[in-house]
């Protein structure tokens, strides 16, 4: 096992396949196990990318499958943008598969395929950041969405049903988009492996490539749930049993914006109009105000960290304008920010969702005025979501605050004061929804009607875990930003 | 061998930063009744933090360096140093901490969530000496959110709807601040790279062109930290936050939150622009202007309050604005003045809360209206709060003489006389809201029975041991500076050093 990146895909594909053999709700371990060699190895990659001097450059893992080199065969490339997503997937993965089994065990209501779909699910996620050719990128797109939705949909219930259907025509119309914009650009360039494509695509290009490039761009917002894309995403992601609403809220979305990255780095640097990039930041601007101000008007629990996740998505876009006709410093600045705060919400967020999934689990029910005392029950769960509140917060110390800091760095030294504004009150906001959450676990709790049951550990740690990794990160992050290289 | 040698310099602060924050997490772990448990833990923690510190002083004081430094990323780095500035403030927070658990252990007896306060107590603490010995901008800005978000639970501790309503203002005003000031901290790094506090400041090194963006970036800085500073009006929060408990006012007031806030200033007066180039730039004198402004104004609206804690309250607003003073006046004896009040502002308002919690606890007494014959039947804690009051006046053999004498003087030289008429009439309102308590503690007689006895007197006890043992240390800390103040061992000797150290030149 020389190479680790095909394992990467075989593996949990693999464990998935025997999961589903096993029959309705077995193969947690077996899932478990997977995850941890899967971390093992996309450890492997980053540290071999991390260890090479030219990590910086741009180096990257090329594997060729079955021998064919690109175009002829599937390529698969593992650079640093890569290795650190693997590396975010894995490490967001496992504590979630510890926390899904007790989660299950007194939430039977979609249970029954949960190990199967969620190891295709990783199986996407880990081809998608692996694949170097875009027509391979929408096969592992569409096998990620049918995962997926059909985690969405395990649930159950009528309106989660109802979540699913919309989820799916959602990330079927982006797919097509994308699938349409691939097949524009096979009819001008003959190929579509996207290393050779940046080299071709130097402005100025046909009018039909640029088409292309829209197309998948719409198709990928869509997916990504910019705003005002991102009506789907709050009863897809607040209505799916916690585990999934972690898996989709921390990864997922993660995916599709890693390819507008990928697009955006390798071929539209130069393409995207400069109103284009504007325009981005402020739709990006706008979910952050948007997504905050619902999260804070939302009664659920898991509704308000869904919105939440809208919020959050919207900082991410604060890429484009930062960096568009940048100097190469600033432009790094921003890169890294954005990098960083995918990775900082990847990991707050399942800590989050994980944390309230479990005292909805324990109180019973999960609307936030009848929390209160909560944390004189379920202390460490409280905490959890205290501390990934600070990561979304964008306090210190934390990796979302290492992000902000990045941005703002990028926005003082533009004198973008607009971008740096947005920052400063999207995290005031934030805050403003994290505590009204944590005020309840101070509350009085003789005020309160709700009982809390006690929880296995095991319910409480690996949320806590990851909440904890979001804060260490704040301390040490050096080789993020060495694996996210340069845009 | 000394002990620094033995641990490593670099290491040291490290381990005063870690000396509370492990004990603190130990400390959420533990079931409620394990108070000895945690009691042992407080205790340790506190002691072992002063062990530390000691060998620091000795060190500092014979030019050593403590440093410790971590790169968060490239070109970031998390730097505790302990210079003299830093010193000053470690050592004043470390000791009132070891007093206020004290303190707090007798006040919380009995009472529900001792081990979520204590906790959150000792990461108060820990972000306090992160605060102290923060090297950069960065450093200071972690620690400084740190402290926001450790004492908004003490703050709310008690789950009132007055207390959550305190928690929520004291968020919105301070996380407001912090990002006012996260601005200014970017902007500062943008400019100059990392900012590391350095005496005589680093922004002189940024050319003439600079000076208009620096005085922005001077202008984002202090209003981030007036905020924590309680600079009028940025204040608002800080008479709300009198719902808390009265150990967790006693700190917030004492050492942990205004005075991060009012220590910040002097790092970003002194080492980060540097008093001669602040001077030059004309930042001084709109700050010494916004710190009379508060002094007057605080002290006029704690004339007004009836409830006990609150007229404490704003007069926090108006001594912690000596230091900003100080700090603004130009020259070292300004300096000395604001420097040393940092710890007599300290020990003097510490201990009046302590006394203020004392009546509430021993009798339900929380409104001046009811303080009466209090002085009979509560002696030694009403001989400790007029020591404190005397020296809030300026009464000689108390902390306070020395700062207004400091100050006062400072200002003459620094030609800003009009300061000095503000210190007197400072003083003089001080004395019209303070006197008025100690004639009715001393001189009147008890009218009704007690709002609400809670703690019966045991012999020369008048109440509980653990509360009556603190102020009465802080009160002779009190005298004790005042008395000691020319010696090489008095916070006055410590602050003459570093005054010695800020002003590059000799001045005149």
């Amino acid at each position: 096992m020389t190479d680790p990146a095909p394992w990467l895909i075989l593996l949990p594909l693999g464990w998935a396949s025997i999961a589903f053999l096993l029959g309705p709700a077995r193969g947690a371990w077996l899932a478990a196990a997977g995850l941890a060699l899967g971390l093992v190895l996309s450890a492997q990659v980053a540290a071999q990318l991390a260890s090479q001097p030219a990590a910086q450059a741009g180096a990257a893992h090329l594997h060729a499958v079955g021998g064919w080199p690109a175009p002829l065969g599937i390529a698969l490339r593992a650079d640093g943008l890569a290795a650190l997503m693997l590396l975010l997937t894995h490490a967001v993965a496992l504590p979630l598969a510890l926390y899904a089994r007790p989660y299950f065990a007194r939430h039977p209501e979609g249970q029954r395929y949960f190990w199967p779909l969620a190891g295709y699910l990783v199986a996407a996620l880990d081809a998608l950041f692996l694949s170097a050719d875009l027509f391979n990128v929408y096969v592992t797109l569409e096998l990620l969405g049918l995962a997926a939705v059909g985690l969405v949909a395990s649930a159950g219930s009528a309106p989660s049903l109802k979540a699913a259907l919309r989820y799916l025509f959602v990330t079927l119309l982006g797919s097509s988009a994308y699938l349409l914009g691939v097949a524009l650009l096979y009819g001008v360039y003959g190929h579509v492996a996207l290393p050779l494509l940046a080299v071709q695509m130097t402005p100025p290009v046909a009018p039909a490539a640029q088409w292309a490039l829209a197309l998948m761009l719409g198709g990928l917002l869509l997916k990504t749930a910019l705003f005002p894309f991102s009506f789907w995403l709050p009863p897809a992601h607040g209505g799916a049993p916690a585990p999934v609403s972690a898996l989709l809220s921390a990864l997922v979305i993660k995916a599709t914006f890693y390819l507008i990255l990928r697009l955006w780095a390798s071929l539209g640097h130069q393409l995207m109009p400069p109103a284009l990039a504007q325009l981005l930041g402020l739709l990006g601007g706008a979910a952050v105000v948007w997504g905050s101000v619902q999260a804070l008007r939302q009664v659920r629990l898991k509704m308000l960290v869904a919105y939440s996740t809208v919020a959050q998505i919207g900082y991410l876009f604060l890429l484009f304008p930062l960096a568009a006709r940048a100097a190469p410093a600033v432009a790094l600045s921003a890169w890294q920010g954005v990098l960083m705060q995918a990775v900082a919400h990847g990991l707050a967020k399942a800590a989050m969702f994980a944390a309230a999934g479990a005292m909805a689990i324990s109180a019973g029910h999960d609307t936030i005025a009848r929390l209160g005392g909560v944390s004189a029950r379920l202390p460490l769960s409280a905490f959890t979501f205290g501390l990934a509140g600070i990561t979304l917060m964008g306090l210190p110390p934390s990796a979302g605050f290492l992000a902000k800091w990045l941005l703002l760095d990028a926005a003082a030294d533009s004198g973008r004061w607009f971008w740096a504004a947005l920052l400063l009150a999207g995290g005031l906001l934030a805050a403003a929804y994290v505590f009204k959450v944590l005020r309840q676990a101070f509350v009085r709790a003789e005020e309160s009607d709700t009982s809390f049951e006690a929880l296995s550990p095991m319910l409480q740690w690996p949320p806590m875990l990851l909440a904890a990794a979001s804060l260490a990160l704040g301390l040490h992050a050096g080789f993020v930003l060495l694996l996210a290289g340069t845009p | 061998m000394t002990g620094s040698q033995l641990i490593g310099n670099q290491w040291l602060p490290l381990l005063v930063v870690a000396s509370s924050f492990v004990p603190g997490l130990f400390i959420f772990t533990l079931a409620e009744e394990r108070q000895a448990l945690r009691t042992s833990l407080n205790l340790l923690g506190a002691l072992i933090k002063l062990m530390f510190i000691g060998v620091m002083l000795g060190g500092v004081a014979a030019a050593q360096q403590y440093e410790f430094r971590h790169a968060v990323l490239p070109g970031l780095d998390l730097v505790l140093r302990a210079d003299a500035l830093a010193m000053l403030f470690v050592t004043l927070s470390a000791v009132l901490w070891l007093l206020t658990t004290l303190y707090a252990i007798g006040y919380l007896e009995g009472a529900p969530n001792r081990s979520r306060f204590f906790g959150f107590f000792s990461l108060c603490v820990t972000a306090t000496v992160g605060i102290a010995m923060a090297g950069n901008l960065f450093t200071f800005f972690l620690f400084y959110e740190m402290l926001t978000l450790s004492t908004y639970p003490l703050v709310v501790h008690r789950g009132t709807d007055k207390a959550m309503r305190a928690g929520t203002v004291y968020l919105a005003y301070t996380l407001t601040g912090g990002a006012v000031l996260l601005l200014g901290v970017v902007w500062l790094y943008r400019l100059l790279g990392q900012v590391e506090f350095v005496h005589g400041g680093v922004a002189s090194a940024l050319g003439p062109q600079y000076a208009p963006q620096l005085r922005v970036i001077f202008l984002l800085l202090i209003l981030g930290l007036g905020v924590k500073a309680a600079l009028v009006p940025l204040h608002g929060w800080l008479p709300r936050a009198m719902a808390a408990p009265a150990p967790v006012s006693a700190l917030l007031h004492a050492v942990a939150v205004v005075k991060a806030g009012a220590f910040g200033i002097v790092r970003v007066v002194y080492e980060v622009f540097g008093v001669e180039f602040a001077q030059s730039l004309g930042l001084l004198v709109p700050l010494a202007v916004a710190a009379c402004v508060t002094i007057l104004w605080g002290s006029l609206r704690a004339l007004s309050q009836e409830d006990l804690k609150r007229r404490l309250a704003f007069s926090t607003i108006s001594q912690v604005s000596y230091i900003v003073l100080g700090v603004a006046l130009f020259g070292p004896v300004g300096t000395i003045g604001g420097l040393v009040h940092l710890v007599h502002q300290g020990i003097m308002k510490i201990t009046m809360f302590f006394c203020a919690g004392n009546y509430a606890e021993t009798l339900g007494v929380h409104e001046v209206n009811e303080m009466n014959g209090v002085g009979r039947r509560m002696p030694l804690t009403t001989v400790a709060f007029s020591v404190a009051a005397f020296g809030m006046i300026g009464l000689p053999f108390t902390a306070g003489y020395v700062t207004k004498q400091y100050l006062s003087e400072g200002a003459e030289i620094a030609g800003a006389p009009w300061a000095a008429w503000v210190l007197l009439a400072s003083s003089l309102l001080n004395a019209a809201y303070f006197l008025p308590i100690l004639y009715r503690a001393w001189l009147r007689p008890q009218r009704r029975p007690w709002p609400h006895p809670g703690i019966p007197a045991r012999g020369w006890r008048e109440t509980s041991t653990l509360l009556l043992l603190p102020p009465l240390v802080s009160a002779l800390a009190v005298v004790l500076a005042a008395l000691l103040a020319d010696t090489g061992w008095s916070p006055l000797a410590w602050v003459k050093l570093i005054a010695a150290r800020e002003y590059l030149r000799p001045i005149r």
